[in-house]
């Protein structure tokens, strides 16, 4: 077997930053904690998706690049930080499941997600090939985030990571998705944390608190 | 709109769609002014009375000899699935149907919608007109997409006029039944043409037409269209959405409802029965004529033990449609065995009951509402005498009464006889089993057909004939003139295809001819019929009619011009009891009382009877159908039950919620693997 590239090597190295930062995102209970991390994973993506789009010379990825740069390392941190310090909901304490389970759960899920995608990378021809299983467990464990958490803006939080995942998925399987189909779902993840920070204030509104379990209330019986 | 036609001109058929348009611009125009009684019903609804009259003259024209089958594919709908229509003799009849009848009923409401609660006048007036034209496209159409779109179009148009007083509880409740029985009826509608379209995936009536199923198939087939569109036509166990939903609705929709929605289900079971599927088995024409029968009988002995009119007017459309029932599993019985002539008497005898009683009970339908608005009354313990204060309703609601009791010289004497000559047929069907039980169906359609003489007597002389029971129905006023027109026009229906019975034979011809292959003899005349032969038996309408006005005319002149000619009024004898109150009359439950005690077990009674100390006696009977304790709760509570395991599953935490999403995902995942 030759000695894999630098390309591929720093690759791997930016898909290895991507998923401890998803095991951090995991374990961390502070939610400006969780946004900040939430940025440096949307950094990396970007540094990742830059070094795909040097090495494989190809332009549309340029443009991904600068939207993630601008999209996921600013404007959705900077409006859901602003969002957290008007809300005052800085303090997300508990979770469903306490955290070294979560950690376990997390470490079967890399891999299950490894053993699915070594059948597809074996056909993939790209050089990002090695990626996609990180990428699949990246996506898995954001959505495990989901689930354990209570707070409304973890939630999004989660949401939003899973789709760095989905994201970083395309890339390192087929070297991206169409513009158009990339521009659309940024703009939908734009449309969907401002309409989600609206709800955000209708359920303190209701409940004075964006503590999920209120929402049980609203079953019909 | 690009319109293309796949099979030259078809000019009938454009026309039909432009009316049909017409129609629905109508019922838009509706909502300009929403809430003027004066433009929607003295503007609006003549207008479309006048649209009906030019739908049924189409239809007339889709009948006459020699006329072809005119096809039109429309590129409405989702994209590569137009809409094809299509319009040949059997579209042509029920279209016909629709005109004739809705010319009528649309005449009446122009006088008989007014300001009140519930639904806006203008809102009604585009459900109304909705209603017509998904109607007309359901008998247009010609892939089971149109259909289906036309079908719940229909129903849900209906059910909204069902409702048009939505404040009441027991109206709500009606409406709700009655939509949730059109739609499980719906869903066999659909899964059948599933079963038609044998694997060909192609849903054109044409595609089917050129499928042959294997005899399972078949049966399976034919099985969910006589379920699907039973449950429109109110066939037993599926009726009990007709006797509470015909209340409910205002008297110009209860008679659109039975007169014509009804028939399209007729329309729907013929056309899959003899048109789609075409080789059928005997035993399907032995489950139609048995559930026929049975619904008939039921229909026939609830109606008599009803005491809302409108009630029992529901109960005697469910009688009706049994009998068009037996008639058509009558047909499929001869059309099996391969007497095709007599196939063709059967299927005349159903087409004509149909059109008929679109006749004569839209008549009796907006009678009822004439007295109801009259009179504000519906149970018919607090009506009686009203033939001396509305004369017009009375006479015209007599010659309904005499059609629907069929009694000559009326129209619906002429169907009942033809489908007792096909009865009187069996014994050339080769299966000995057959021939001997099909008797037996003859005997229980006479017991049939008597009852609903019965229950007409009731109807008629409760409402119309002795002393007014309520001091209040002195002040009853006469109908308006539209509302007479409409009556008149139906009253006239009843009449003259009563007196020329032949144009009824030759409206069912073609039909016959491309269903069934044969057609019944047609005579010389148009007031007489000899549909088998001349020396097997006949009849003459217009014979019975001259000699009845014959009769009568000579009698009046007798007593008064010939006799004395000095006419008394005076109170009759009273047998020297002197304490006569309007109150000793007959009622409607002491009437149907011999009924109520012969087919007792039939029924559910709850009886409040008085004690001879009361002050204030009170006489209160609920009469209540078994079939919906013995079905419909029972099933009702599986549902239930069902929706309440199912139920656990909503547990309201978004944990939750989320974790059925992963645990999918990791299953489809774990499945792709």
């Amino acid at each position: 077997m030759p000695a894999p590239t630098l390309t591929a090597q720093l690759l791997n190295g930016f898909a290895a930053g991507l998923l401890l930062i998803s095991f951090s995102m995991l374990s961390q209970r502070r939610t400006r904690a969780l946004i900040t991390l939430f940025a440096w994973q949307g950094a990396i993506l970007f540094a990742s998706t830059s070094l795909v789009a040097y090495s494989a010379g190809l332009r549309h990825l340029w443009y991904s690049a600068a939207l993630t740069l601008v999209l996921k390392v600013f404007l959705l941190p900077f409006i859901l930080l602003r969002l957290v310090r008007r809300l005052e909901a800085q303090w997300d304490t508990e979770t469903l499941l306490n955290i070294p389970t979560t950690m376990l759960l997390g470490v079967g899920l890399v891999i299950f997600a490894f053993g699915l995608a070594q059948p597809i990378s074996a056909l993939a021809t790209t050089i990002t090939r090695n990626t996609l299983g990180i990428a699949l467990a990246i996506i898995l464990l954001a959505f495990l985030m989901m689930i354990t958490r209570r707070k409304a803006v973890t939630q999004v939080v989660g949401f939003l990571a899973m789709e760095n995942g989905l994201f970083f998925a395309a890339t390192s399987a087929t070297y991206g998705m169409p513009m158009v189909v990339e521009l659309g779902i940024a703009l939908d993840v734009l449309v969907g944390v401002l309409i989600l920070g609206i709800f955000f204030f209708q359920i303190r509104e209701q409940f004075e608190s964006l503590d999920l379990h209120h929402l049980e209330t609203l079953k019909e019986d | 709109m690009i319109i293309g036609w796949n099979s030259g001109p078809a000019p009938s058929l454009v026309l039909l769609l432009g009316l049909i348009a017409g129609w629905l611009g109508l019922g838009l125009a509706g909502l300009l002014r929403p809430h003027s009684v004066g433009f929607v019903a003295r503007v609006i609804f003549p207008v479309g009375a006048l649209v009906g009259l030019a739908v049924g003259l189409v239809g007339l024209g889709a009948l006459r000899p020699g006329s072809l089958p005119q096809t039109l594919v429309l590129p409405l709908g989702l994209p590569d699935l137009p809409f094809h229509l299509r319009l040949d003799a059997l579209a042509g009849f029920f279209v016909l149907l629709l005109g004739a009848a809705g010319m009528g009923i649309s005449i009446f409401a122009a006088g008989y919608f007014r300001a009140g609660q519930g639904t806006a006048p203008g809102l009604l007036c585009l459900q109304y007109h909705v209603f017509l034209a998904s109607m007309a496209l359901v008998l247009l159409a010609d892939d089971a997409y149109l259909f289906m779109v036309a079908w719940e179009t229909m129903a849900l148009s209906s059910y909204f006029l069902v409702t048009t007083q939505h404040r009441i509880p027991e109206i709500r409740r009606a409406g709700f039944l009655y939509l949730l029985i059109a739609h499980v009826g719906a869903i066999g509608i659909l899964l059948s043409f599933g079963v038609l379209q044998g694997g060909s995936w192609r849903f054109t009536f044409d595609a089917m037409r050129g499928q042959t199923l294997g005899p399972a198939w078949a049966s399976v087939a034919f099985l969910l269209a006589l379920g699907g569109f039973g449950a429109k036509a109110g066939l037993v166990p599926m009726h009990v959405w007709l006797p509470e939903a015909h209340p409910a609705a205002p008297s110009p929709v209860s008679a659109l409802m039975s007169g014509v929605m009804l028939k399209t289900a007729v329309y729907g079971f013929l056309r899959v029965s003899f048109d789609l599927l075409h080789a059928p088995q005997w035993w399907w024409g032995g489950v139609a004529l048995a559930v026929g029968l049975g619904t008939g009988l039921f229909g026939a002995v609830f109606a008599a033990v009803q005491t809302d009119m409108k009630r029992l007017l529901a109960y005697s459309s469910i009688e009706n449609v049994g009998l068009i029932f037996t008639a058509v599993g009558l047909g499929l019985l001869f059309q099996s065995f391969g007497l095709h002539l007599f196939a063709a008497l059967a299927l005349s005898a159903a087409l004509i009951h149909a059109l008929n009683h679109a006749l004569f009970k839209s008549l009796l339908f907006l009678a009822t509402g004439s007295v109801l608005h009259a009179t504000g009354e519906r149970n018919l313990g607090k009506l009686g005498g009203l033939i001396r204060r509305m004369p017009w309703v009375a006479t015209v609601a007599l010659v309904g009464t005499l059609a629907i009791a069929g009694l000559p010289p009326l129209n619906g004497f002429v169907s009942e006889w033809l489908l007792l000559q096909a009865f009187l047929s069996t014994p050339e069907i080769p299966q000995p089993f057959v021939n001997m039980l099909v008797p037996l169906g003859a005997a229980a359609l006479a017991l049939t057909v008597a009852l609903a003489g019965y229950v007409m007597v009731k109807f008629y002389g409760v409402i119309f004939l002795g002393q007014p029971r309520e001091p209040a129905l002195a002040e009853a006023h006469p109908a308006g003139w539209l509302e007479r027109i409409g009556l008149t026009w139906l009253a006239l229906g009843c009449v003259v295809l009563g007196a020329f019975p032949r144009l009824l034979l030759d409206a069912a011809a073609p039909i016959t001819a491309s269903l069934v292959g044969a057609t019944v003899r047609r005579g010389r005349f148009a007031w007489a019929i000899a549909p088998i032969a001349p020396e097997r038996a006949s009849y003459s309408g217009l014979l019975f009619l001259a000699g009845i006005l014959g009769v009568v005319g000579f009698t009046f002149l007798a007593v008064r011009r010939i006799y004395h000619g000095r006419v008394r009024r005076t109170a009759p004898w009273d047998c020297g009891y002197p304490w006569q109150t309007p109150r000793m009359q007959d009622t409607a439950e002491g009437f149907g009382q011999p009924i109520r005690h012969i087919f007792g077990s039939a029924f559910r009674l709850e009886r409040e009877l008085p004690s001879p100390w009361d002050t204030a006696p009170r006489y209160r009977i609920h009469i209540e159908d078994r079939l919906w304790r013995l079905l419909y709760v029972p099933l009702g509570r599986a549902v239930q039950r069902l929706a309440d395991a199912v139920a656990v599953v909503q547990g309201g935490r978004l944990a939750v919620y989320l974790l059925y999403a992963f645990l999918t995902l990791i299953g489809l995942l774990v499945f792709v693997l």
